[in-house]
């Protein structure tokens, strides 16, 4: 029978099948874990006097917490002491436990989502969890990967596995050329706009077509990055050529690769495979997209006008926003701009923010700040002179960590604030109380950090 | 981890009205450095609660009245967006049991299953009567998966797992479960990985 990418995923994992009294327990291939989700989980492990099963199949890092600063002194300016608590906590959960961990004299250390891939430890056909709902991302390399809670952490440290029932799926079909300046984080931006914020809720999702199959790597992960904001656990694309090329060489890259390889490759939806819901989007119907609203589904084309309130609550949205139904969203002011996160903070995002940075200056009004998702990324950026770039335009350019997407760090706006940020969720106060978060990509949020209003990136010229 | 056991639950509702209430607004992230679970009761909803000073508001869920309430009723879509789990300890924390909505999303209603908190997706016209009827004494019965609503609102059933049933109703979590699958990880271990 023809299955689907999920289903055959899926199925190599089931260590004992789901029946109507209890759900299936599905093994896990690859636990990543961090400084906020875990501490509560190794107190359990410690009250009951368990082990970590697989410290071999778990990897840590410090990121939500972590400053992007540095002191003159070289220490760092961490938040509050409890920040700096709960990083020494994870530091010493994992010596305690021996799990590798990527701390602050690791080279990978970064944002957990984007460290997973660097290493090659996200690989296809693998199950992968971490108490992170962006744990989606790693579906980029069509592997079933989605975000657990620290009850569940627990779980998957003491016994390697998680009790879960079987999704349905979702087919989200996007065919035909992208337009010049449409990035893929305009895309997942129109494909959540279309279904809606909890449109995805109970599916697994499948981005299939020519757009995705022509995409990098880096764009598939900012697409499959936002699978949760349509409320899907879990977003998948195919492996392919790409994948493959992209994880050649890497740490924990399968020794006999051409092997693994041919395996992944089997992985494929068959033809005729049945999905429960199919969604199909035109690739010329794609502009770049902003978000007007108070989360990333309230998101229409930057050319548009902002929609009338079908209800109170986004009228609530548009009026915490203090943005107009029927005014543009384009022209703008904005106080701040954010070019991070684990949605955009990858070589591809940084140069693309570069190319319009270069020989130009920031607003004076605006502050911009660019954060790069880890550790070698910062490196690469360098070795490439983009830091000079954002530097000469007066941005700032900080160490890597999730940053300003949370602002658990410490990295937030003032109250009233616009910002501009290429992270993935616009929710009220999330970059700070009274924060107004406008999400979109990289292109635009540097477009609009050197105008110092929300503008399309297609009426800026790039340096070649 | 266990908690008290989940039967039947008879309490005023305490009712949030806008949809798609995320689990920042929850738990707003600078409450989430914290290493253990106390107390997040105190920051839940930090936003309605608290003024730009710190001080309390006068929103109802710092009343007396609001503290007593077991049942939260909230918009469509409750609890999307962040997997913390501080998101259900801080409501479990406050003093719910219960929450209702036409959509929970799911993290948050595995997250909540896992925490003696009940999340329940109930029919359109139930959840419309119970925005329209803020503080009205309900009663959900978890035995008979229904939700009893008073005066002329009538009865409606609800549809849980019954796994989380069983450890709702038990006051037990999943943990011992997955360590009686020892013998099954460790075959499928044996084979596969």
């Amino acid at each position: 029978m023809s299955k689907t990418l999920f289903d055959k995923v899926w199925t190599r994992h089931v260590v004992v099948p789901e029946t109507s009294a209890h759900p299936a327990t599905l093994y896990i291939d690859l636990h990543l874990i961090h400084e906020v989700t875990s501490p509560q989980a190794f107190t359990v492990l410690r009250e009951r006097g368990l082990k970590v099963r697989r410290p071999d199949r778990t990897l840590a890092t410090i990121d939500h917490s972590t400053p992007t600063l540095i002191n003159a002194d070289g220490s760092r300016p961490y938040v509050t002491e409890q920040a700096e608590k709960q990083v020494e906590t994870l530091l010493a959960n994992t010596e305690e436990y021996g799990i590798e961990t990527h701390g602050w004299d690791s080279d990978n250390r970064g944002i957990v989502h984007v460290m997973g891939p660097e290493l090659g430890a996200t690989q296809p056909g693998m199950t992968i969890v971490c108490g992170d709902s962006h744990t989606s991302t790693h579906g980029a390399f069509g592997a079933i990967a989605f975000g657990i809670g620290t009850t569940q952490v627990g779980h998957v440290l003491a016994n390697q596995c998680i009790l879960m029932r079987k999704p349905k799926t979702m087919a989200i079909h996007v065919n035909g050329e992208l337009g010049k300046g449409v990035t893929p984080k305009d895309v997942i931006l129109a494909i959540i706009a279309k279904i809606g914020v909890g449109g995805g809720t109970g599916y697994a999702l499948e981005y299939r077509g020519n757009v995705f199959e022509e995409m990098s790597m880096d764009g598939r992960m900012t697409v499959c990055n936002m699978s949760i904001e349509a409320g899907a656990r879990c977003g998948m694309i195919a492996p392919d050529e790409t994948t493959f090329s992209y994880l050649k060489d890497r740490k924990f890259t399968p020794e006999n690769y051409d092997a693994a390889c041919a395996d992944w490759a089997s992985l494929a939806t068959d033809e005729g495979a049945v999905f429960d819901k199919e969604v199909h989007l035109r690739a010329e119907d794609i502009t770049p997209m902003v978000t007007y609203g108070t989360h990333p589904g309230m998101g229409i084309s930057i050319e548009a006008a902002i929609p009338a309130a079908a209800d109170e609550t986004d009228q609530g949205a548009l009026d915490y926003m203090q943005l107009k139904a029927g005014e543009k969203i384009a022209g703008t002011h904005v106080n701040k701009v954010f070019i991070g996160s684990c949605t955009n903070s990858r070589m591809e995002d940084l140069r693309a923010a570069a190319a319009i940075f270069k020989n130009r200056k920031v607003a004076k009004s605006v502050t911009a700040i660019i954060v790069p998702g880890s550790v070698l990324i910062k490196a690469r950026a360098e070795d490439e002179g983009l830091d000079k770039i954002f530097i000469a335009a007066g941005a700032q350019w900080r160490e890597a960590g999730c940053s300003m997407c949370l602002g658990m760090n410490g990295d937030i706006g003032a109250p009233g604030d616009l910002v501009v940020s290429t992270s993935n969720r616009n929710f009220m106060g999330r970059q700070g109380p009274g924060v107004r978060t406008v999400l979109a990509s990289p292109e635009t949020a540097a477009a609009t950090a050197i105008a110092g209003v929300i503008t399309d990136p297609r009426n800026v010229e790039t340096a070649a | 981890m266990s908690f008290k056991p989940l039967k039947t639950v008879t309490s005023r509702t305490l009712v949030l009205q806008p949809a798609n209430i995320d689990t920042d607004q929850i738990m707003p992230a600078k409450f989430l450095s914290m290493t253990t679970k106390a107390g997040l009761g105190e920051h839940v909803f930090a936003n309605l609660r608290y003024d730009a000073q710190g001080e309390l508001t006068d929103h109802e869920l710092n009343s007396e009245e609001g503290k007593a309430c077991e049942i939260l009723v909230a918009g469509h879509n409750f609890g999307c967006g962040s997997s913390r789990e501080h998101a259900p300890w801080g409501l479990t924390d406050y003093g719910f049991r219960v929450v209702i909505s036409s959509e929970i999303a799911d993290i948050f209603k595995g997250n909540s299953l896992k925490n003696g908190l009940l999340p329940i997706i109930i029919d359109k016209r139930a959840h419309q009567w119970l925005l329209d009827n803020p503080g009205a004494d309900v009663t959900v019965d978890l035995e008979n998966c229904e939700v009893r609503l008073p005066r002329n609102g009538g009865t409606y059933n609800f549809e849980v797992d019954a796994f989380s049933r069983h450890c709702l109703m038990e006051g037990v979590d999943e943990m011992g479960y997955l360590a009686a699958q020892d013998d099954a990880i460790a075959a499928y271990e044996d084979e596969r990985v």
